[in-house]
């Protein structure tokens, strides 16, 4: 009972979340970028209720267009590493033999390497820029789909409904498809779940470096950036993006966990 | 156990090389002319032409990569392009200061997590219980680059118990490790939480009662020694991760370790010194992945791995 309540509030979070991002430039009070020099460390005004950062630019407006940035790359960055992943884990598992050895030594010498750490010199070496961060995401984000989608294919494959399948002359591809990836969908759900959540810390850990989006984008990682050097002074700077990411995080964390115990348990 | 090492060696050897093959592959694709994107535009045609030929870059991509494997054997990492010193040079000096940060992110992580596992499986269902899982969560959900800064704000700016950043006295360590170290203590607070509930039930925690052993020894002795196993493994694994997460920490609290420096070799578009340090933190993360696997296979015998 209590993990349902937990699950609704996580998801109830994320749709506010969502519909705060999507819906910015009607929620915005103020254009984001619109700079205000004699405005400027303000912590709270009627007409700024999040106060302003240095340039004198709204912090609420920057914080709800920042949301856009931090999950439009954790959905992008999951969707395209989880397409990736689910193609090389089926060809790996579903074949096996020299195919499945190549792969997985592939997967295996890009999981050696600490993802962030990829990311970084990835994002150091290509330059700043969103289309860099997703990039550098993907490349270290489908390696963990492609391990699990592989683990679940050689344990379904040998399943009856499999082999009946086989014997009644469907192709690997139809197998594949139809028999094979329905069975894959709830613990890729979990993964996936926890996948956004990693993909938007990853983001915010690379836009603080300052190897994110371009200034002057809003993102939560940049916002928190440029507010570390007023932390005496104006400590709303790095207050509101982190606690609005952090919020998504746990969200997240919320419903990934939940999702776990209850699709685990049925698939067993 | 021979076999066992040999075995793991051979699987070292292909990971390493993968590893520094994707460092080497780095520097190759930086878009357009890298001797511009590290120089700038406005450098001199000579200039230019020099750190070619210092970086090697005009040589066939084969000869490149086969120096580049020699120099590494070697322990040569090439020279920084602003500091008079090689990059191996530079690294020995600061690597010091990031495996002290990590090495006390781990203990506090230990400390915290520790003592709060056992009692939330002692408790399991109470507050203590409750309270644990909910550490657990927000540490898994807090990100160090806002984490650091809130510690910051309130223990060094508010209540001025600890200097605000550097490296020197113990006081300085104190934030940069939490702040390192919470995201590690969560996931060992729900790792030992499993193991110990796991291993209440077994048969010989049930012997070790009948015998008439106090309640604590059963826990110290039986329950949490065999809980550890796994949290050995994953702390192990951990450590490995830490050194890639002070890149972050380090640059909150201007510690003058390896992460600060590739950041600020990243921000100086110094690549011969970033190549080096991902270098580093990348074979230091697999040798210590390594080390997890024997380390393991020795206080756990059972550990076949498929032999």
């Amino acid at each position: 009972m209590a993990s349902k309540v937990w699950f609704c509030a996580g998801v109830a979070v994320l749709l506010l979340l969502c519909a705060g991002a999507l819906l910015a430039p009607v929620l915005a009070p103020h254009d984001p970028l619109r700079q205000n020099l004699d405005r400027d460390l303000i912590a709270y005004s009627s007409d700024h209720p999040l106060g302003t950062d240095k340039l004198g630019r709204d912090v609420l407006s920057r914080t709800l267009y920042g949301g856009r940035i931090s999950l439009l790359t954790g959905v992008a960055t999951v969707l395209i590493s989880l397409a990736i992943g689910l193609m090389i884990g089926s060809l790996s598992g579903y074949f096996g033999g020299w195919l499945d050895q190549l792969l997985m030594r592939l997967v295996d010498t890009l999981m050696a390497f600490p993802g962030i750490l990829l990311a970084i010199a990835l994002t150091a070496v290509l330059g700043p820029g969103l289309d860099h961060v997703i990039l550098a995401l993907c490349l270290i984000g489908w390696t963990g789909y492609a391990r699990l989608v592989r683990g679940e294919m050689l344990s379904l494959r040998e399943r009856e409904f499999v082999q009946a399948a086989r014997a009644l002359g469907c192709r690997p591809k139809r197998i594949i498809a139809r028999h094979l990836l329905p069975n894959l969908l709830p613990p890729l759900m979990i993964q996936a779940t926890f996948g956004l959540a990693a993909a938007i810390v990853a983001e915010g850990s690379l836009s603080f470096l300052g190897l994110g989006v371009e200034p002057p984008t809003p993102s939560w990682g940049s916002m928190l950036n440029d507010g570390r050097q007023f932390l005496l002074v104006a400590p709303h700077l790095t207050a509101y993006p982190g606690l609005a990411l952090m919020v998504t995080v746990l969200a997240l964390n919320v419903v990934g966990d939940t999702l776990q115990d209850r699709l685990q348990f049925r698939t067993r | 156990m021979k076999r066992f090492l040999l075995q793991r060696l051979l699987l070292l050897l292909p990971t390493l090389l993968g590893a520094v093959s994707l460092v080497f592959v780095l520097i190759h694709l930086i878009p357009g002319d890298p001797v511009e994107v590290m120089l700038g535009e406005t450098a001199s045609a000579a200039d230019k032409e020099a750190l070619r030929r210092s970086l090697g870059l005009d040589r066939p991509l084969s000869t490149q990569y086969r120096s580049f494997l020699v120099g590494l054997a070697s322990g040569d990492l090439g020279r920084s392009l602003y500091e008079p010193a090689s990059v191996a040079q530079i690294i020995r000096v600061r690597l010091p200061a990031t495996l002290q940060l990590a090495l006390c992110a781990m203990i506090a992580a230990v400390l915290i997590s520790f003592p709060l596992a056992t009692l939330a499986a002692m408790r399991r269902g109470g507050w203590i219980d409750r309270a644990a899982l909910t550490f657990s969560l927000l540490g898994l959900s807090l990100p160090n680059f806002w984490l650091g800064p809130l510690l910051m704000i309130v223990f060094s700016i508010q209540l001025g118990w600890t200097p605000v950043s550097g490296r020197g006295a113990f006081s300085h360590l104190v934030l940069p490790a939490i702040t390192l170290g919470l995201g590690m203590s969560a996931i060992l607070v729900r790792i030992l939480r499993a193991g110990l509930l796991q291993g209440i039930h077994q048969d010989y925690v049930q012997t070790a009662r009948a015998k008439g052993l106090p309640e604590k020894r059963v826990w110290l002795k039986h329950v949490l020694r065999n809980a550890l196993l796994s949290v050995v493994t994953i702390m192990s694994l951990q450590f490995g991760g830490l050194l890639a997460g002070s890149l972050i920490t380090e640059t909150i609290f201007s510690w003058p370790g390896i992460g600060r420096l590739t950041v600020q070799a990243i921000q100086t578009r110094d690549y011969p010194l970033v190549q080096g340090c991902v270098l580093v933190i990348a074979v230091s993360y697999v040798l210590i992945n390594f080390a997890t696997d024997l380390f393991y296979k020795l206080i756990d015998p059972r550990v076949s791995y498929g032999e």
